[in-house]
């Protein structure tokens, strides 16, 4: 059985998402918490644990009940950043540390980067780039299907065709670098497949090392996204 | 390309879990269910049955019907809806699509405004004026008047009328100014329906929808009237609508929504198929 964390920011419903995880077979626990158990109560503790740092053990020792971790679309970027870091600075880092295979959807996907013009706190940072709205010369929020254009086949993508149309909803775009510098010694281009909104590029899916990211909502996204949340399932079980 | 999403809207015509999984696994790329009922224990029916639909299906669904608070709101999208529907509520109290954006965001925010064309010559203004206030910009006098049109062949002269309470009760509010003051307001989309071509089966009315598309900058659905797959090749084709909703020539199982989305295609509209 496959177990799944989706970390809850308190930004609302994530519904389809643990119902789309548990339609493929797997286990999906919602976490408000890094050192949230399995079963547990879902980390609703706030301060009633110990304290706001040094926990990095009861984290890692959560981390290994779960094979994946997925960080949901719904919400705004501070508060979520917030969320994410309530704990302690190294929650995150500490939770996925030995490569918990990640999924970021939409708003998930942009906490990758090191930045958003949506907010002022600092992104997660593991990719190189930041995060820019989408401009004001287009129907903003880019709301609707959109085919994707595959750049190059991550394992995401594994099984999905060029050209197959997925559900986007957001305000904000990935930017990256002109010449992707590599992060951490691999090849530096992370984005998988891209989408055109009028005449704007939109990095739809990334990937680099653990961590899988996708602007769209795969949830929301048909055969086509089903595929993807099966392929995900896949990478936590290797 | 955003165009070509089309809807299929629930109502009344067997069970909707049934039917929701039914035109999902076809190929239907949004659903629209409108509770057109009321009783007391309408919450709760509607949470059990926003939760069974979206159990079944994985594309975007909008729940609608007799939303007047931020609980109604809240009730539907923590059952699993990802859009609320938004009607009577809003004509009522404007300032809800602003409180409603403020706490759920703009892409969950649909406004639905049920449209029909009245030849009467307005008297000065209609009970709520329209409430545009200055800023209106094209279509209708800054007081809030509406904006007078003449109609196709008869060149008799009429406006569009916001009607509520299911189509049962005129507002005296003009369809253009209230799309327009909805997307200020905050609303994410516009589910605009004809009223005079509701369940005709003639098409849509490309007027009324060419109208609040040009007005507003989001996207709009276009609803009522839809007789055949051609009548939603026409409504993109001659609006430039987003998107096109149909139920009876689903539900009676007339027209596959494959088909539909085939003929689309055919005519050089992009679909998802």
């Amino acid at each position: 059985m496959t177990r799944v964390a989706i970390f809850d920011y308190g930004a609302g419903n994530i519904f389809s998402l643990k119902n789309s995880l548990e339609r493929e077979g797997a286990t999906a626990d919602v976490i408000c918490d890094f050192a949230a158990r399995p079963g547990g109560d879902g980390g609703r503790r706030r301060d009633g644990g110990n304290g706001s740092n040094g926990n990095g053990g009861a984290v890692a020792d959560a981390a290994r009940r779960y094979d994946g971790l997925l960080l949901p679309g719904v919400g705004n970027f501070d508060p979520a950043m917030k969320a994410v870091t309530r704990d302690s600075e190294s929650g995150f880092s500490d939770y996925v540390g030995h490569g918990m295979p990640v999924l970021g959807i939409c708003l998930g996907m942009e906490m990758f980067f090191a930045r958003s013009q949506e907010g002022s706190e600092p992104g997660l940072g593991v990719m190189s780039g930041e995060v820019a709205a989408l401009p004001d010369t287009m129907k903003v929020p880019h709301m609707g299907w959109n085919s994707l254009q595959i750049r190059r086949r991550g394992r995401l993508l594994e099984g999905v065709e060029d050209g197959a149309w997925v559900y986007f909803v957001h305000s904000y775009m990935a930017r990256l670098p002109p010449a992707p510098p590599p992060p951490g010694g691999a090849d530096g281009d992370v984005v998988t497949a891209e989408s055109s909104y009028n005449d704007v590029v939109i990095p739809a899916a990334v990937e680099y090392r653990n961590y899988l990211g996708t602007q769209f909502h795969p949830e929301k996204s048909g055969p086509v996204g089903r595929q993807m949340i099966q392929n995900f399932l896949g990478v936590c079980r290797r | 390309m955003v165009k070509g999403t089309r809807f299929v809207e629930i109502r009344d015509a067997g069970d909707p879990v049934t039917l929701a999984k039914r035109y999902s696994d076809e190929g239907a790329d949004e659903l629209v269910f409108l509770d057109i009922t009321a009783s007391d224990e309408r919450r709760k029916t509607i949470r059990e049955l926003v939760r069974g639909v979206a159990s079944v299906i994985d594309i975007p669904f909008t729940v609608g019907g007799g939303v007047s608070t931020m609980e109604d709101a809240r009730n539907i999208l923590l059952s699993g809806a990802d859009k609320v529907g938004i009607n009577t509520g809003a004509i009522n109290n404007p300032p809800i699509i602003t409180e409603m954006m403020g706490l759920f965001g703009r892409q969950c925010i649909v406004v639905a405004i049920d449209a029909k064309r009245n030849y009467d010559t307005p008297a000065d203004r209609g009970p709520n004026g329209g409430g545009d206030g200055a800023g209106g910009g094209g279509g209708g006098g800054d007081d809030g008047s509406p904006v007078m049109l003449e109609e196709e062949g008869s060149g008799r002269r009429f406006w569009f009328e916001v009607h509520t309470y299911g189509g049962k009760k005129g507002t005296g509010v003009d369809a253009i100014r209230w799309a327009r003051r909805a997307q200020r307001l905050g609303a994410g989309e516009i589910l605009l329906t004809s009223m005079d071509r509701d369940g005709t089966k003639d098409g849509y009315d490309h007027v009324l929808t060419k109208r609040v598309v040009d007005a507003v900058s989001i996207p709009v659905i276009a609803s009522g009237g839809c007789g055949h797959p051609g009548d939603m090749a026409h409504v993109f084709e001659a609006t430039g609508v987003d998107a096109a909703l149909a139920a009876s020539i689903f539900h009676y199982q007339e027209y596959g929504v494959s088909g539909v989305k085939r003929l689309l295609r055919d005519r050089g509209i992009p679909v998802r198929l």
